[in-house]
């Protein structure tokens, strides 16, 4: 069946925006998005990993939080925020902190569904609080690379994303 | 920070990737560092130890001279680190594209159903 792909480009110089096609309504893709009993069913974690916290309060202010638990060690990760703009079925916007962070700061997320022919366009913008986080996330080391890991990295950068 | 972490804050600054694309291409010395960048000496001397730390270079001693040499490995290892996290994504959006096809096809998972 035909899949889509992922679209990923950095934005001015705190942000990311990845860009997704899905084949169905935005009012179902709205619900997958935030619907735990959904959610769960595709916010995968790394091999071993599984969702197995995932709360949602879908309201101005309202908080939500994931955790991901590796089935054999015990060991968890975790992320969670507020959302501060929900407008059904088209915007989400909300804030985003990993527990163990790997980047500095937090990020706002903000998510735009745009519906045509029965094709949603999943569009998620990520502001990081510094230009640094955002480079540390894109890794656009591979930008002006040479030698061959940079143009490994290269070819990364065309599908790699973040929320 | 887990090594991880210092390679990619090593790594977010413009002047230190140059340096390293630089550095890829043979060893060289601070000196011969400094002159295609408009930075004093002392100013790459500490992008190499930030580069340093991050094992991302390592600098041995040749009688008076002390070159830079890029470590591989340790660029291949965030390499690797971004591949895992590429492929994460992959595998969530292709699952949410099978959930969205059943929600379609009415067959929706009920809220106990996971």
């Amino acid at each position: 069946m035909y899949r889509h792909t992922l679209e990923v480009a950095p934005k001015g110089e705190r942000e990311l925006v990845m860009t997704r096609r899905f084949d169905a309504p935005r009012a179902l893709v709205f619900r997958a998005l935030t619907e735990p009993h959904l959610v769960k069913r595709w916010l995968l974690g790394p091999d071993g990993w599984i969702l197995s916290v995932c709360e949602i309060d879908l309201q101005v202010d309202g908080a939500y939080r994931y955790v991901w638990t590796h089935a054999e060690r015990g060991e968890e990760m975790g992320m969670g925020g507020r959302y501060l703009e929900i407008e059904r079925p088209d915007l989400i916007v909300h804030t985003e902190q990993f527990d163990m962070s790997w980047y500095p700061g937090s990020a706002i997320v903000t998510t735009r569904l745009t519906e045509a022919a029965g094709v949603t366009t999943f569009e998620i913008t990520i502001t990081y609080e510094s230009a640094e986080a955002r480079d540390i996330v894109a890794a656009s080391p591979m930008r002006e690379g040479a030698g061959a890991s940079y143009d490994r990295l290269d070819s990364l950068l065309a599908g790699l994303a973040t929320v | 920070m887990s090594d991880l972490d210092t390679t990619f804050t090593a790594l977010a600054d413009p002047t230190r990737r140059a340096i390293l694309a630089r550095l890829a291409s043979g060893e060289a010395t601070v000196m011969e560092l400094s002159e295609p960048f408009t930075l004093s000496q002392p100013a790459i001397s500490k992008h190499l130890k930030v580069l340093q730390k991050a094992g991302l270079i390592t600098r041995s001693r040749d009688g008076t001279r002390r070159p830079c040499r890029i470590q591989p490995e340790t660029l291949a290892q965030a390499t690797h680190w971004l591949e895992e996290f590429r492929k994460l994504w992959d595998a969530r959006f292709r699952a949410l594209d099978d959930l969205l096809d059943d929600m379609k096809a009415g067959h929706e998972p009920g809220p106990r159903d996971h």
